[in-house]
């Protein structure tokens, strides 16, 4: 395992630019996610890492070597890929012997042996070696995928969006094995997703990225309390946070540079209103079970926050809504602190 | 796709079937029918074959596959008779027409010839059109939609519109009547079917495979060999059963620059006429064995083929 550094990395395809001034450091042993929607540059950023890009300016080292120009083969890095990731002519075995039979390792058959049964256990699938990688479910060809990664000890781990393909539950567990297995390891991770729950549980830090840059990096807390901008702060949170113009809801003394409000749930504390002192009107009430997804309408605007399942809260009651210590954010997005 | 859902688009209905099914079976009858002939003819004796009602039920006779790999010279009866008894059966057909074999046909070497000659260029031409397939499906190419179109003008005509030029060139390049002549010639045809075939499967394997070869620490060449050939077998097979099928039919050419050392099997079978009269029980059996390989050949491939010619239509 070993550090890993970009600076100032930029991948252009064409007119598109893909990666932008990308500066981000892995450090031995930590597990960053970086979090973007579709097209936001996450897989570009791991492709350029793994070296089946060349990015256009900037440099990247691994364990301190500038590897920038380097064919991914010296590399010595492992990729978990979004889809495709088993080769469906080969048996599971063969599938996750095959990055230890590799020309330029030479590991002996016995050890390979070993080592495969070694990681089928961990990731709970030693009946299955002697299948073709299409007789599996999905939940445990991604499982053999992420093993095929495992099953060397490269300088970074590098996974895009290796859960998505999962079912709800599936993920949940995968999730966690994941964490733990990063943790038994003392893996260096760089992680892709859009899922904000992925980053928030998995990650050492996070990095929020847009539009191929940077936008903020940092511990999944800080990222939820402190986000430097309104793009981060609507990346995390569910239910989203809610934007509202400063004017619309009592906050007691704002900065006077403050030109939007963001209101996380937990920023908002609701009330049904005294005769003639209603601010909203409580529009819709989403049942989750644990949790009740409240939407309340304040004149034109919406908001969404939560309440307790057994809040006493109906549809169409008048509500006051206070908010505490809610987050302030410039006319330009950025964020305003008190 | 149940069986509850009677109206489904999908599913036909049954008359439909029936209808496909015996449109079906006619065609195969019609297509069939030229072969049975010939097979059939190929175990007449001369005079059944050209009998007039044509004989359904006949005797069958070796006649035509002796006369197929001998050749033969006919004798005055006295020396017939002077002869010691025959020692085989072979030799007593051959005696029965008041013949007696003067040795091996060529049909034997012909033979080779068209199995030399039609597998070297169908091997060829997928091996070259194969890797020519992956840099243009993988790697930027410049000019790389022009030259695909180039690949496939050369099919723009058919192949014998150019026969004197390459008449005239190989006679000057030492090329006529050479095992390598005929096989560069077949294997030029056939690489522009093979590249465009076979990019076609390529484009449809994901990169990813390859790419994860190269990150498990595999160069380009032996990710190519470990996960791309493996995937693209389909589409190879595919490729090579219709390179065979063009190279061992190949007549006009064949005609044209072979004669002797590297004459293949189809100009040398009309060549087949026997003494006194045409040997077509001979002809038959020529064309008869002249088929099984590309049978064999077609039926051992088959597997792939059904799903080859929907020229990677359905994701594997």
């Amino acid at each position: 395992m070993a550090e890993v550094q970009l600076q100032g990395v930029t991948k252009r395809f064409g007119d598109l630019t893909a990666v932008e001034g990308m500066d981000l450091t892995v450090a031995d042993g930590e597990f960053v996610v970086l979090l973007g929607p579709t097209g936001a540059g996450k897989t570009t950023t791991l492709r350029l890492v793994a070296g089946l890009e060349k990015a256009d300016e900037g440099s990247i080292h691994i364990g301190g070597q500038d590897v920038t120009g380097a064919p991914p083969t010296v590399r010595d890095v492992s990729f978990v890929f979004q889809q495709y990731s088993l080769y469906p002519h080969l048996t599971v075995y063969d599938n996750l012997a095959f990055p230890l039979r590799s020309p330029v390792r030479r590991v002996p058959e016995e050890q390979i042996r070993q080592r495969v049964t070694e990681i089928a256990e961990m990731l709970r699938i030693p009946g299955k070696l002697a299948n073709k990688a299409t007789q599996l479910s999905g939940g445990e060809m991604q499982r053999v995928a992420i093993g095929r990664a495992l099953v060397r000890a490269p300088q970074i781990y590098l996974m895009d969006e290796p859960l998505s393909s999962l079912d709800a539950k599936l993920r949940a567990e995968m999730r966690v094995e994941l964490k733990r297995i990063q943790k038994e390891l003392g893996a260096t991770l760089l992680y892709v997703t859009h899922d904000q729950i992925e980053a928030m549980t998995m990650a050492n830090r996070i990095g929020v990225i847009d539009h191929g840059r940077l936008i903020q990096v940092g511990a999944p807390r800080t990222i939820y309390e402190e986000p430097d901008n309104v793009y981060v702060a609507t990346r995390l949170g569910q239910p989203a946070i809610n934007l509202i113009p400063r004017d619309l809801l009592p906050a007691g003394s704002l900065p006077a540079a403050a030109a939007t409000i963001g209101a996380r749930t937990e920023h908002i504390r609701i009330r049904k209103a005294d005769t003639g002192s209603a601010q909203g009107r409580v529009q819709w009430i989403e049942h989750l079970g644990d949790q009740n997804h409240l939407h309340v309408t304040v004149g034109e605007r919406k908001i969404t926050t939560l309440v307790e399942p057994d809040s006493p809260l109906e549809v169409d009651d008048q509500v006051t809504l206070e908010l505490i210590n809610p987050l302030y954010f410039d006319s330009a997005g950025a964020r305003v602190r008190a | 796709m149940s069986a509850a859902s009677a109206h489904s688009v999908v599913e036909s209905k049954p008359w439909t079937r029936h209808l496909a099914g015996g449109v079906v079976i006619l065609y195969a009858l019609i297509t069939i029918l030229p072969l049975v002939w010939i097979l059939m003819t190929s175990f007449k004796t001369p005079p059944d074959s050209i009998s007039y009602p044509p004989k359904v039920i006949f005797e069958p006779s070796l006649e035509g596959y002796v006369n197929l790999f001998t050749t033969r010279t006919r004798q005055t009866p006295e020396y017939m008779a002077s002869l010691p008894p025959p020692e085989n059966w072979v030799e007593r057909l051959v005696r029965d027409r008041n013949m007696v074999i003067a040795g091996p046909s060529k049909f034997g070497e012909r033979f080779l010839n068209s199995v030399i000659i039609g597998f070297g260029s169908t091997f060829l031409s997928v091996f070259l059109g194969t890797l020519a397939a992956y840099a243009f499906s993988r790697f930027k190419v410049p000019l790389k939609d022009d030259l695909m179109f180039f690949i496939l003008s050369t099919r723009m005509m058919p192949p014998i519109a150019v026969a004197i030029p390459i008449f005239l060139m190989y006679r000057t390049l030492g090329l006529s009547d050479t095992h390598l002549g005929m096989i560069l010639l077949y294997t030029a045809v056939n690489v522009s079917l093979a590249v465009w075939l076979l990019k076609g499967f390529i484009d449809e394997i994901p990169r990813e495979y390859e790419e994860a070869a190269l990150i498990d620490g595999y160069t380009r060449l032996q990710a190519f060999v470990k996960v791309v050939l493996p995937q693209a077998a389909t589409g190879i097979a595919a490729t090579a059963i219709f390179c065979l099928i063009f190279a061992w039919n190949e007549y006009a050419f064949a005609l044209l620059l072979t004669s002797g050392t590297a004459q293949t099997a189809p100009p040398f079978i009309p060549t087949i006429i026997g003494e006194g009269g045409l040997d077509w029980p001979a002809v038959a059996a020529g064309a008869t064995l002249f088929l099984i390989p590309i049978v064999v050949f077609t039926i051992v491939l088959r597997k792939h083929l059904l799903r080859g010619i929907t020229f990677g239509a359905v994701r594997k």
